[in-house]
């Protein structure tokens, strides 16, 4: 057992090492870049027994990911904004495909404005891929998770890929002490990839990714791929299990902090939720009831310990690192619709957006999240979607317009 | 004029293998050229091939749960077959060095596209997949528009020719203005070992091309011409003779190279243009109701100009 201090990047590339990886298809893209270099690296020295190829673009790249799984190899790859945007149209090839391996999105800003820095708008527009989605805080959960996400992936019960997001900068190339864990202990949870369903042999031709006629078939297969991804739930809990049982680190679905006695909860996801439990600390420090939800399986979406980690509280806020001009917060939506038939139900849900292209979500913006919760419950008026935005951030934007002329 | 005449490994028709892997019954159109061509190359390829699809007319050659092949299949999507079969090159290759396949299960990779594929929205993969080296064949049916979607203009469109998106009429009575792209010429600036045009009326030159190829390691690529009753309007027993057509008028010339060097396998008689382009109603607001001699002109000064280079200076279209 080793700990070293690791970039997410880094962590990253020593998940897929340990996973014993056939495969890797890699195309640049800052913030993720880091992590095909260092694969990169230890292929050519000969540390990874693993075919490597440099890639054209993302589609290309999701292309031969789902192709190389559809043959049996285990596969691994890593994107990051623009580049996943540019793969999904095949991010919803490969997972009809049902063919399982690990992409790490590196969350980053949309275009445009262009940007390096994260929010989610990325990861979420792979939403309805069908892809699995998990979305880790820290450098160790991105290793551990990927270890997991083969699991999961290769587990016959679900047979999706799995896409992992870790934020840009905030992880990405944050330096964080890793246990790498050792590769004995490795094999025991994540054994050689021996697939059963995927292969091109001579000896045993296959059709795979045909075309159908009809919505009936169409429909047959679709809904598959829901079940399929509703099954993930529960094997990622087993699979949790199991690694706990392992190495000792527990990881869930959702991931409660100081929510038991909690009167006001705020859900997250990633990176941000470490300010998110900074804030919970400060705020139970001046005696009040505040807990977090983080939200790590996006999809499948965990409806069931949602509500049984929110059922009776006083409110709710969720903080989308996303926006959905027209709509608001993506999470937000998702969220109400679980509690829709929840008769304990918070008193008042509000929805903030925070944290756009990396924006820090400062303590004084979490105060103004707990005061306006306490506003709602006492007036039994909930707010439409605000954006955290402080006047420290309008005076900077102010000097940039008027340098522009905009003023 | 460097034609090439090393010893053939298929003399005439009857060398060719009377084996079919493909099942007849298929959903494509009757009288496919593009269809002849695959079932002549994989008589020369085997079974043991995967054949990675892109999207186009072949994609109805797999409906669920029906498939012609004795051999595996895969379909990707329009822009990235070659990334495709990348993935898979690449998996067999590790799987194999690893020892978790056997050397006897591994495949030969094909890459199937149609000319809009190859020319257009699958140019990028293509000549990424070119510069790698990957170990694969490429075969584009090349009917000379996006076919499957109902006959629009593709940048393999030839000149003066009607598609349902270059349709002719007041403003332009020509049809399509732009030139067919030299999709060969793009592929040979990458140099691979070995590529060839074809044509299904041309059964021996087309298996000789396949059985030369199998020799070299690295892209192996193929356009083959792919004549289409529906969308060019002739009757689907005319295939073959239009197909013959367009290799004796020098519109469709029959070549190679290897590493990027030249040469034609046939060379024609160089019939007159027009006996090709009467043929098929995709040019009939040529002839229809005045003939547009200025296009049919040009049509005959790129044949010329594309074989006088090889041949000499004289005219070979009748320029009557």
């Amino acid at each position: 057992m080793v700990k070293e201090m690791l970039t997410g990047n880094f962590a990253a590339a020593w998940g897929a090492r340990l996973s014993g990886v056939d495969y890797v298809p890699a195309f640049p893209i800052t913030p993720q870049t880091e992590i095909i270099e260092v694969i990169s690296k230890w292929v050519n020295s000969g540390v990874m027994d693993t075919k490597f190829t440099n890639m054209d673009s993302e589609h290309s790249m999701i292309t031969a990911a789902g192709t190389a799984a559809a043959t049996g190899a285990r596969v691994f790859s890593a994107t990051s904004s623009q580049g996943l945007l540019y793969g999904c149209e095949m991010l919803y090839a490969v997972a009809g495909w049902r063919v399982p391996f690990v992409l790490i999105n590196v969350s980053r800003g949309l275009s445009a404005p262009i940007t390096l820095e994260p929010d989610h708008n990325d990861v979420l527009s792979a939403r309805d891929t069908g892809l699995i989605q998990l979305h880790v805080e820290t450098c160790q959960e991105i290793l551990d998770t990927i270890l997991m996400a083969f699991r999961i992936a290769e587990d016959e019960r679900v047979f999706l890929p799995v896409l992992i997001n870790m934020d840009g900068f905030y992880l990405s190339f944050t330096r964080e002490p890793v246990e790498i864990p050792g590769l004995d202990e490795v094999r025991e949870f994540l054994p050689e990839y021996r697939p059963g369903h995927a292969f091109f042999l001579a000896s045993k031709p296959m059709a795979q990714g045909v075309a159908v006629l009809g919505g009936s078939v169409y429909s047959y297969f679709r809904y598959q791929m829901h079940l399929a991804s509703s099954n993930a739930l529960r094997v990622h809990n087993e699979v949790a299990a199991e690694f706990k049982s392992i190495f000792g680190r527990a990881y869930s679905a959702v991931e409660p902090f100081k929510t038991e006695d909690a009167e006001y909860i705020i859900l997250m996801t990633n990176s941000f939720t470490v300010k998110g439990k900074d804030a919970v600390n400060r705020f139970r420090e001046k005696g009040i009831k505040v807990g977090l939800v983080r939200l790590r399986l996006v999809r499948p979406f965990p409806f069931q310990e949602l509500r049984e980690y929110l059922r009776g509280k006083k409110a709710l806020a969720v903080i989308d690192q996303n926006i959905s001009p027209g709509s608001g917060g993506i999470l937000y939506n998702e969220v109400t619709s679980a509690l829709y038939h929840e008769p304990n139900r918070p008193g008042a849900v509000l929805s903030f957006i925070g944290g756009l292209g990396g924006k820090d979500i400062s303590l004084a913006e979490f105060s103004f999240i707990l005061d306006e919760m306490q506003k709602s419950v006492e007036t039994g008026i909930v707010p439409e979607t605000q954006l955290l935005y402080t006047e420290q951030d309008m005076k900077n934007m102010n000097n940039f317009l008027n340098i522009a002329g905009k003023g | 004029m460097n034609v090439n005449m090393e010893k053939s490994a298929y003399e005439n028709f009857k060398d060719i293998s009377q084996d079919e892997h493909i099942a007849p019954g298929t959903a494509l159109c009757s009288g496919c050229g593009g269809l002849l061509a695959l079932r002549l190359a994989l008589k020369v390829l085997g079974e043991n091939v995967v054949i990675v699809n892109a999207a186009g007319c072949f994609t109805l050659l797999s409906v669920y749960p029906f498939n012609p092949f004795r051999s595996s299949w895969m379909y990707t999507a329009m822009a990235c077959a070659p990334a495709g079969a990348q993935g898979i090159r690449d998996a067999l290759d590790i799987l194999i060095k690893k020892g978790k396949v056997k050397k006897e299960d591994d495949l030969k990779v094909v890459v199937l596209t149609g000319d809009g594929t190859a020319n257009d929205i699958g140019l990028q993969a293509t000549s990424a997949v070119l510069q790698r080296n990957l170990d694969f064949y490429y075969l584009c049916y090349d009917n000379e528009a996006y076919s499957n979607t109902g006959f629009q203009m593709s940048s393999a469109t030839p000149f003066g020719s009607k598609t349902n998106t270059s349709v002719p009429g007041g403003v332009n009575p020509g049809g399509t203005a732009q030139k067919k792209k030299d999709l060969f010429e793009i592929w040979r600036a990458h140099k691979p070992p070995y590529m060839a045009t074809i044509a299904p009326s041309h059964p021996v030159d087309l298996s000789n091309k396949f059985k030369k190829a199998a020799q070299f390691k690295g892209p192996k690529l193929f356009i083959t011409f792919a004549p289409c009753p529906s969308g060019w309007s002739f009757d689907d027993s005319k295939s073959v003779e239009i197909s013959k057509l367009a290799v004796q008028t020098g519109i469709w010339p029959l070549k190679e190279a290897i590493c990027g060097e030249l040469s034609h396998t046939v060379i024609p008689k160089f019939k007159p243009v027009e006996t090709y382009l009467v043929a098929q109603e995709r040019y009939d607001h040529l002839f229809h109701p005045v003939k547009q001699v200025d296009v049919i002109r040009v049509i005959k000064e790129d044949i010329d100009h594309y074989w006088q280079p090889y041949l000499g200076v004289e005219p070979l279209q009748d320029q009557s």
